[in-house]
């Protein structure tokens, strides 16, 4: 255990203790005894940043399943480090901000840290883990607490289903993805990430490239809420602010960016990897800043807003796979300039949209609404909130002096540059990709103009608003300002940043290049009358006609078919899904034992009949046979005569008495098969048995012909005699298969080890004395069983 | 005889099965009786047959037949001993309080 793995591991050791804090010590809000985890967490990987800026990767091996080769290895590169500085430090911000979002008196706050904590340490895991299984256990993990969280006011419909939605789409990729990582892991024969990176020419050559790869691509895509799985994100925002911020726009629905920027080094320089990262990214990028519009809950926008985001960063990170088509080079400095724009993006959107949630929520704290219709004019009231608001709004739609401005232009040059791209077919549809990229740019200025105006400007009705408005205390706004802060400190000192945690991070995403050194242009706001700004200022100028006219074509959304929305797909995915499995099992499930029974015993003969077929175990040696016999032949045939009697039987005394005989039958096989004390034990418990028999069936009523339709019949006559089959062949292979020698001899020696002569008795009562003596108990327990039934009847009778 | 043994081990079986799949409960009660019979059969089987003196020391022969089946044998006698015992009077007990030993009419009506 290094200090490392401790460190990541603490989130879980926390949430054994943060209960008792809850229970004990009501006074004081729990979340001020959760803050400073956070906040240590953030200063401890602050501490790695100079050593991974000099490309130094910190990995330190605990073996966990050393036998299948599953490790849980920590390796702290750039990009893991930068995810990690995201988690810990949002993470810190939005535990403060809960403090003064949650009532202490009203809510249950154990629940909500303890899940907080589970996330924190299992998305911890995620990015530092080099093993991909441990990756995948915790991938789940973040998916369970992120159910748990969006389910915490469970008490509400739309809770539960928001919930179950999140984890149905996040779970169904996650299992995919596990079968991705299988396929690799067995190209590769290691579960490490990096050792897989070493192979990945092995890969690229093998067939199990391209599914490998969609099945990780699918896991990441629904984890990220790219088209067409994004359906879950507007449905998480039930979750409490604090958590939207948090999970649902800055940490975990960048996992699978965190994925696929993971994997660029394995699948990277393909076409198909490179048409489905950018092209889907490219159409989620457009897909939700259009459905963000029609939106009338603020949060509902920034959810589609952060779809809409997260495409774009998946689009960059497409685009700048191109680069290890080129490898190493000058010819490829044009595509890796889009790896940096995606992870300053990935950065900058945490801080903006950050923000920008916590801002929502001080409106939601202060006014008790959401909705946009019921809002307006609030800047008088609430002016720091709506400083913050603008802050974020206006970085999110692009415009300086804000971060979102240079990654914005920064996405914009990547485009364009990817729009002469002439391998790919790209030659073709590569202009697609600038026109695209400006319409989705139009529409997030106007979604971000709606944040803004709709809600602080235009006429304030108090009498839609249920208290009267103030501005909200200074711990719901440090948070946000702290991150507002950041969003212009990223505008004015972007290289240090690019310095110390960007290039780290390309690097590990590029682990090619990052050897020769990148050819990396410094970020700079200005570079003259270039192309991406007159597209900013095109999309400034369009943009606000739009949203100034926005009543007039509004319209257009009321319009799309609802059947065919992807929500209503889903529910009705549900439903149809729901349905056909309780026919299934009503069909199945008849209620008769009778035909569990069949079930049972089919399954017996088609598994083992089908092991004997195809597996090619029986085997049939005659000439191991002893001699036999006449009186063997007799008792054989007499031992059939009797079970055929039992069968046909018209009477419950014939049957009891050819059962009878079948005992004593089978005594005498064993005094052949020189097995005295069987053949003494069988004669006593059969004399019994038939007097059991004969008791009980004096109140049992008349054996009755079978009814039942024919088929039935031979159904039950088909499978019994499959069984009859089946056991036959068992019984003559296991006399043609000697696979072991046998360890009977250890039992002759019972007169040393035991001083008994009877060498069964020796077994029964010393060797495997413990068997005989549970016998005995299940003995006791069938007695006891047999006595109670007849007792109670007894009581019953008297009453 | 190992072969006949088998043939006949699995005519028990199926006998055994075919009663089991009945819908009185006393051909249910039966067939477990038989499919046990069977079973003994064959775990003696298996084990191979007549290939030595009983197993007691005291005889001083060459060579024994296999001890193990026999105590596994003898161990499944007396087990199988008290699950008839049990059916037997679950059987009777079922009768009379529910007057009737058809499985199709035992079902309960909740549930389904």
């Amino acid at each position: 255990m290094s200090e490392l793995h401790l460190t990541t591991l603490m989130p879980f050791v926390y949430t054994l203790v943060v209960p008792f804090f809850y229970k004990y010590i009501r006074r004081i809000h729990t979340g001020w005894f959760v803050l400073p985890l956070p906040i240590l967490l953030f200063v401890y990987l602050i501490k790695h940043i100079s050593l991974v800026a000099r490309g130094k990767p910190i990995i330190h091996s605990v073996p966990w399943i050393p036998s299948l080769g599953i490790n849980y290895t920590i390796n702290i590169d750039g990009l893991a480090l930068i995810f990690g500085l995201i988690i810990s430090g949002i993470g810190a911000l939005v535990v403060l901000y809960s403090i003064y979002y949650l009532s202490k008196d009203r809510e249950a706050l154990q629940n909500f840290y303890v899940y907080l904590l589970l996330f924190m340490g299992a998305m911890l895991a995620v990015v530092f883990s080099d093993n991909i299984i441990v990756l995948y256990l915790f991938w789940e993990l973040t998916s369970i607490s992120s159910f748990l969280l969006i389910a915490y006011w469970y008490q509400r419909k739309s809770s539960r289903y928001g919930a179950q939605k999140a984890l149905l789409i996040t779970m169904f990729g996650g299992f995919l993805m596990l079968g991705g990582f299988l396929l690799l892991a067995n190209v590769t024969g290691t579960f490490s990430i990096g050792e897989m990176i070493l192979q990945a020419g092995k890969i690229k050559e093998h067939p199990v490239f391209l599914p490998a790869m969609l099945l990780i691509l699918l896991g990441a895509f629904t984890k990220s809420a790219q088209f067409p799985f994004h359906i879950w994100l507007p449905d998480a925002m039930e979750a409490p602010t604090p958590i939207s911020a948090y999970l649902h726009s800055a940490t975990m629905v960048k996992a699978g960016i965190y994925l696929i920027a993971r994997f660029t080094p394995i699948f990277g320089g393909n076409m198909a990897w490179f048409w489905a990262v950018s092209g889907i990214g490219l159409f989620t990028l457009f897909w939700g800043a259009f459905s963000a519009i029609r939106q009338r809950d603020l949060k509902a926008v920034l959810a589609y807003s952060t779809v809409s985001q997260l495409g774009m960063i998946t689009c960059l990170l497409g685009l700048g796979s191109v680069a290890m088509y080129y490898g190493p080079g000058e010819s490829s400095a044009l595509y890796t300039s889009a790896i940096l724009a995606a992870i300053f993006h990935l950065l900058n959107h945490s801080t903006f949209k950050g923000c920008l949630f916590m801002v929502v929520g001080i409106i939601d704290h202060q006014t008790g609404t959401r909705d946009i219709r019921r809002l307006g004019g609030l800047m008088n009231l609430m002016p720091v909130t709506f400083t913050l608001a603008v802050i974020g709004s206006f970085s999110m739609a692009g415009l300086p002096p804000f971060n979102g401005f240079l990654s914005k232009e920064m996405f914009f040059t990547s485009v364009l540059n990817a729009s002469h791209l002439d391998i790919f077919h790209m030659e073709t549809w590569g202009i697609m990709f600038p026109v695209i990229a400006w319409t989705a740019s139009v529409f997030t200025f106007i979604y971000c103009m709606i944040i803004v105006f709709k809600t602080f400007t235009g006429k304030y009705h108090p009498q839609k608003l249920e208290r009267k408005i103030n501005e909200a205390s200074w711990g719901l706004l440090l948070p946000p300002a702290l991150l507002a802060l950041l969003v212009v400190l990223f505008f004015f000192f972007p290289n240090v940043l690019a310095r110390y945690l960007l290039i780290p991070a390309m690097a590990s995403v590029l682990p090619d290049f990052g050897k020769t050194g990148f050819v990396v242009d410094p970020i700079e706001a200005w570079h003259g009358w270039t192309p991406e700004l007159l597209m900013t200022i095109g999309i400034v100028a369009i943009g606000t006609l739009m949203f100034v006219y926005l009543r007039k074509w509004i319209s257009i959304y009321a319009r799309l078919p609802v059947q065919f929305s992807l929500n209503n797909m889903y529910d009705q995915l549900l439903v149809k899904t729901e349905a056909f499995s309780a026919r299934l099992t009503r069909a199945y499930m008849t209620g008769f034992v009778r035909d569990y029974l069949l079930y049972i015993f089919a399954f017996f003969v088609v598994v083992l009949g089908g092991i004997m077929l195809f597996l090619d175990t029986f085997a049939y040696d005659p000439a191991a046979n002893n001699p036999i016999s006449i009186y063997e032949i007799i008792l054989a045939l007499a031992m059939v005569v009797c079970a055929l009697m039992v069968l046909f039987a018209r009477t419950r005394l014939v049957a009891i008495i050819g059962v009878g005989v079948m005992g004593y039958l089978v005594a005498m096989f064993f005094v052949v098969f020189r097995a005295p004390d069987l053949a003494l034990t069988q004669l006593v418990v059969e004399t019994v048995t038939t007097v059991l028999f004969l008791l009980c069936f004096y109140f049992l009523p008349e054996l009755k012909e079978e009814a039942g339709s024919i088929g039935l019949r031979a159904t039950n006559l088909a499978v019994a005699a499959g069984v009859g089959v089946i056991v036959t062949a068992m019984a003559l292979s296991a006399q043609g298969n000697r696979l072991f020698a046998p360890i009977s001899w250890f039992f002759e020696n019972s007169y040393e080890l035991a001083g008994a002569k009877n060498i069964v008795n020796a077994i029964l009562v010393d060797f495997r004395g413990f068997d005989t003596m549970f016998e005995i108990l299940v003995f006791s327990i069938a007695g006891l069983g047999v006595y109670t039934l007849i007792k109670l009847l007894t009581r019953r009778d008297q009453e | 005889m190992e072969t006949l043994m088998s043939v006949i081990i699995g005519v028990l079986f199926a006998i055994g099965v075919y009663l089991l799949l009945a819908k009185s409960l006393l051909r249910i009660i039966l067939g477990t009786s038989i499919i046990a019979h069977g079973t003994h059969l064959l775990i003696i089987t298996m084990g191979g047959l007549k290939s030595g003196a009983p197993a007691l020391l005291g005889k001083k022969a060459a060579a024994f037949t296999d001890p193990l089946p026999q105590a596994l044998i003898l161990t499944a006698i007396v087990i199988n001993f008290a699950l008839t015992a049990f059916l037997l009077v679950l059987a009777y007990r079922a009768y009379l309080t529910l007057g009737t030993d058809n499985m199709e009419q035992l079902r309960s009506s909740k549930n389904e």
